[in-house]
């Protein structure tokens, strides 16, 4: 998914309705915000964090120091690790850690739903829809919350839905 | 809280120049580790700096840390400072990385180190100038220069990396520099021997390289694999090899088909529908689904098949049934039993014969076995206590009669079975008695009938057990009810009826009364036998060289596991007994049961006007066939399996496979040259396909289906891993391994394609016409993997084979199976007449939606002119909403969802 996309599908989801124009530049194709008043911003998760605090919706960046600084993290991960990378090992080992980092959390922070989830989710999505269903077990933790995310509202949009099963097959596989 | 840091960490620098400006007192031990060790739980990788919190939580970033400091102390970040917090992680960092590994672990210099760095060096340096600031976010110094700071330290430290012309980034830096919390990490962290110290830790970590980092792999875990001796592999090549040879000749077909001495003769019977119930999935999956599937594996074995069923015609339903239709009972069966076999053609099941009890066969076997029991003394003469309705002025069949269970209570319970507590009863002994009909209490009336006297043949039917079960595939669920029969005792059971429609009691005193289907039900299976082959004697009176494997659902057992092998005993005349006695558990429906009466759930006659077709039902019903246990048919778990299993996987590899030899070998089946993975794959999927094997044998037919996936499976990672669309395009040894790895991959698939025959006939077809199977490996299922399809062989056209179901179509089947809207109206049908059936509602539901049709019509007609005529704005809107009230009603009666009235709508 292109940046410019991302960032209009988490437009429509913080419910911003002024329509902002983006631009892509460079190889990489970084989004580049132009904004009417002052100075563009470059970067998805800046551009991001801007749309949060345009829609009055700081919360989702995160109430505590604690928080924030986790949301941030998260999102430095998104366009460091899950972007740019398709080869196939390095999702595997980063949907590994992800899965155990998830293991103990609802959300990325814990028990709040932020930005890192939207972004992660929006990040995650094309290589999780090519998840099979054992890897998607094999994940269970990253499948649960990522089946978590998709379901809550405004957030999945016109994103397939990638399907999950809830019955375990390959407990005893042989 | 905790930091852990390591010797000579670049991130520590950082990290500890924002922990020095937090403005307050902050906790923070500093464990020092070595540059290994893994210390984030969750990360594969070992990562340092990393703050632990007094929360657990670990912050493994840098930028995060030293974000946390700042935050700590009241510092939020603007727009401008994520962005070059952004700009850091993004492209700085790894042009970084790479940069400082050729210095420091290379020995590289000069224009080397610099020359990928440039670009981003200048970047900072305009936007320090252009800004006309001090600092790279404004007029203070932000958490983006303690950050960017920390990262180009150790190389901008060393003035031959700090060009002169750069001049903004020098004053920037050494405005930073000189700092005291900033000086302080430097000490620490550099230890006076400037980029050096950061030796020992880069060296351990992976070469960086600009721009793309790559991450050392993890080995894929695959999925645990049973382990193979050399022997098994070294067999399973040598059949491989064989291939085609070694397949057993075809038998001739024949007609009719007989058992054949020194030949294995299977028998299968499927439960026989009572005609004018249309079945639902649970007794299409229950009965002849199940059956179909073991038939047509019984075929591919090459056993002398006989697949037979029929609609159990006689009785009380249908008599009452044809006189509302204004029928006779015959045309009443006629109609029906078309109904059955339309449903069960669609989905194609493998009857050798779908008949009926009707006919004079029946008869005539009937009264044999009656005549024999007669005069052998195991029938028996009593006067039974009856209800009679006066108001019908009839007697009453069991099932029109309705009370509360004398055991357990249950309010509505049946003149013959209490549905809660599985008891039979006998009606009289039914408490507050009311005819389903007219809701009168009947009264007990005397009458003449004849008993089967089950206590006096139970002995025999010991013996045979005895004989039987050992070594029997019957299912623990019938083992168990025939047990907890003889455990109760038997009792003598009553084999007649007052009723017309029905097989004659050949005896005098019992002209006006009938066989009760209890008797003469389970030999329909004989007679329908007699109308397909006059030697039915063949099949059914040879135990010797028979098997008999007859399924149904649980509520049947009694009947074929204990009273018709009474009546046979009895009767003295080799008739062949159940061997193997399959009755599966009940499919529920979404959270509920099926409910005729209701109008919930699907039955076999909508199956077909969903759009899905047969073969997926087939496969769906099977996935979850209540093997075992209750199970529960779901909308959403079948758009699942239908895509992840069919779609993503069976399907998904078997299309790949052909793809491949169409593709790339114009589709030849290219030379196989197997690798020692090839052979062990050979063993694995020999392996499997025994499993297979020793599971239809059981009749576990759930479980062999799992065994289909997990070749698929194999076969997809075998794929996966050997990347052949890729070796295609390289060298000639990787052209052969593409080769390779294409022809038993498309051999898989075509072992796919038998093995699934029995469960979806029509893809198995489809898969076997894409591939150009020959007939003979069509038609026989080894036991070992061959090689089917050798070099050389021409495969056909290759086409996807599943369709995905979608969440919006799975959704409104839903809506319109749940019952819902049709119950109000099925309810009151259901008092009115205790025998409707869905077949009737439906028929009713037409002409109600061809009653609104019509009126919708009118009214719009009516609407029309109004508007036409320009009437007043009040007129035309109250009609408008009687209009859109007969749509809604319209809407229901069809069942669809209801469109929301917002009158036009652009199309």
């Amino acid at each position: 998914m292109a940046a410019a996309a991302e960032l209009k599908l988490l437009e429509k989801s913080l419910g911003l309705s002024k329509e902002n124009k983006y631009s892509a530049q460079g190889e990489r194709q970084i989004p580049v915000l132009q904004t009417n008043n002052g100075p563009s911003l470059t970067g998805l998760t800046t551009i991001a964090t801007h749309l949060v605090k345009q829609a009055n919706k700081e919360y989702l960046l995160g109430s505590t120091a604690e928080e924030k600084a986790v949301v941030q993290q998260w999102l430095e991960y998104r366009v460091t690790r899950v972007d740019g990378h398709s080869n196939k090992e390095d999702i595997h080992s980063l949907l590994k850690d992800l899965n155990s980092y998830l293991e103990d959390k609802v959300y990325i922070t814990g028990n709040n739903f932020t930005l890192a989830d939207i972004l992660l989710y929006y990040g995650l999505h094309r290589f999780i829809v090519d998840l099979t269903v054992q890897e998607k077990e094999k994940y269970l933790n990253v499948s649960r919350w990522f089946c978590h995310i998709q379901h809550y509202p405004g957030i999945r949009q016109q994103l397939s839905s990638v399907v999950f099963i809830k019955n375990r097959l390959y407990t005893n596989s042989h | 809280m905790r930091l852990f840091v390591s010797e000579g960490t670049p991130g520590s620098l950082p990290v500890l120049a924002a922990a020095g400006r937090v403005r307050g007192r902050i906790e923070l031990l500093i464990n020092t580790v070595g540059p290994e060790e893994c210390v984030v739980p969750f990360l594969t990788r070992p990562k340092v700096p990393v703050l632990q919190l007094d929360s657990g939580n670990y912050l493994f970033s840098t930028t995060a840390i030293c974000r946390y400091f700042f935050l700590l102390s009241g510092w939020e970040q603007d727009d401008l400072t994520n962005q070059w917090l952004e700009w850091e992680a993004t492209e700085l960092q790894p042009a970084l990385s790479a940069a400082l590994y050729y210095l420091v672990v290379q020995g590289k210099k000069g224009e080397d180190i610099l020359g990928p760095l440039r670009k981003a060096l200048t970047h900072i340096d305009q936007s320090l100038s252009h800004q006309n600031c001090p600092f790279l976010a404004g007029e203070t110094e932000s958490l983006a220069d303690i950050v960017l700071w920390g990262a180009l330290y150790p190389l901008l430290q060393d003035p031959a990396y700090l060009p002169e012309e750069l001049g903004a980034l020098r004053s920037w830096f050494q405005t930073l520099s000189t700092q005291e919390p900033c000086q302080r990490a430097v000490e620490t962290v550099l230890k006076q021997q400037g980029v050096l110290a950061l030796r020992s830790y880069l060296q351990k970590q992976p070469q960086a390289h600009p721009s793309e980092g790559k991450v050392v792999s993890n080995e894929p875990e695959e999925e645990e694999l049973a382990t193979l001796s050399e022997e098994e592999i070294a067999m399973a090549v040598t059949a491989w090899e064989k291939g085609l040879g070694s397949l057993p000749s075809l038998r001739p077909q024949q007609n009719p088909v007989l058992p054949v001495a020194g030949e294995r003769n299977v028998l299968i019977t499927s439960a026989l529908p009572y005609v004018n119930n249309v079945p639902h999935l649970g007794n299409i999956i229950g009965c002849v689904l199940s059956a179909d599937v073991f038939a047509r594996y019984s075929r591919l074995r090459q056993w002398n098949t006989l697949y037979l069923c029929g609609t159990d015609e006689y009785g009380t339903a249908t008599e009452t049934k044809a006189m509302e239709e204004g029928l006779t009972p015959r045309e009443i069966c006629d109609k029906y039993h078309r109904i059955h076999a339309d449903i069960y053609h669609w989905f194609n099941i493998s009857f050798d014969i779908f008949g009926r009890t009707t006919t004079p066969q029946q008869t005539k076997i009937t009264q044999d076995i009656f005549q024999r029991l007669l005069t052998r003394g195991f029938v028996v003469q009593d006067t039974v206590e009856q209800l009679r309705c006066e108001h019908c002025a009839r007697f009453l069949a069991d099932r029109f009669v309705e009370g509360v269970c004398p055991f357990c209570g249950y309010e509505e319970a049946r003149g013959d079975q209490c549905d809660k507590c599985g008891k039979l009863i006998n009606a009289i002994e039914l408490k507050k008695p009311q005819c389903k009909v007219c809701r009168s209490c009947p009264v007990v009336k005397s009458s003449k009938h004849l008993f089967l006297d089950l206590p006096k043949l139970e002995n025999r039917l010991e013996d045979w057990l005895g004989k039987t079960l050992p070594g029997s595939d019957w299912t623990p669920n019938a083992r168990f009810i025939i047990r907890s029969w003889l455990r109760d005792g038997l009792k003598p059971r009553c084999i007649t009826r007052d009723l017309k429609w029905g097989t004659p009691v050949p005896l005098e005193g019992f002209e006006d009364k009938v066989f009760y289907v209890w008797f003469d039900a389970t030999i329909g299976y004989l007679s329908i036998t007699a109308n397909y082959t006059e030697q039915w004697e063949r099949w059914w009176k040879n135990p010797e060289q028979v098997d008999l494997y007859q399924f149904m659902a649980k509520d049947n057992v009694p009947f074929h596991g204990l009273v018709f092998p009474c009546s046979a005993l009895g009767a003295e005349d080799n008739y062949t007994l159940v061997k193997h006695l399959i009755a599966t558990e009940y499919l529920n429906y979404e959270d509920g049961k099926f409910s005729k009466s209701r109008g919930v759930g699907v039955f076999g006659d909508m199956a077909q006007n969903t759009g899905i077709p047969a073969d997926i039902w087939r496969f769906y019903l099977l996935y979850i066939r209540p093997e075992g246990q209750d199970s529960a048919f779901s909308w959403t778990d079948m758009l699942l399996k239908n895509n992840s299993e069919l779609l993503n996987n069976l399907g998904n590899f078997v299309n790949r496979a052909g793809m491949f030899v169409s593709k790339f070998f114009g589709g030849y089946v290219p030379e196989m040259v197997l690798t020692p993975d090839d052979q062990r794959l050979l063993a694995h999927i020999t392996l499997e396909l025994q499993h297979y094997h020793q599971l239809l044998e059981k009749v576990r037919i759930r479980d062999a289906l799992r065994s289909i996936l997990t070749i698929s499976r194999h076969g997809n990672q075998y794929i996966q891993v050997n990347e052949p669309w890729k070796r295609i395009k390289g060298s000639e040894a990787d052209r052969q391994r593409a080769g390779t790895v294409t022809g038993l991959a498309v051999n898989i698939a075509a072992l796919l394609s038998v093995m699934i025959q029995p469960y979806m006939p029509t893809v198995s077809a489809t898969i076997q016409t894409q591939l150009q199977l020959p007939l003979q490996v069509c038609s026989v299922l080894p036991i070992k993997f061959l090689c089917t399809l050798p070099a050389g062989h021409q495969i056909g056209t290759v086409s996807p084979l599943f369709q995905k179901l979608e969440n919006d179509q799975i959704e409104s089947l839903r809506q319109r199976f749940g019952g819902g809207q049709l119950e109000e109206s099925l309810e009151f049908k259901a008092k009115a007449s205790p025998k409707s059936t869905v077949v009737e509602t439906v028929t009713a539901g037409l002409q109600q939606i061809q009653v609104l049709m019509d009126e919708v019509t009118k009214q719009g007609n009516i609407v029309r002119e109004l508007k036409a005529q320009k009437a007043d704005k009040n007129q035309v809107a109250a009609e408008v909403a009687k209009l859109l009230d007969l749509k809604k009603q319209l809407a229901v009666a069809e069942g669809k969802p209801l469109e929301t009235p917002k009158g036009k709508k652009k199309k």
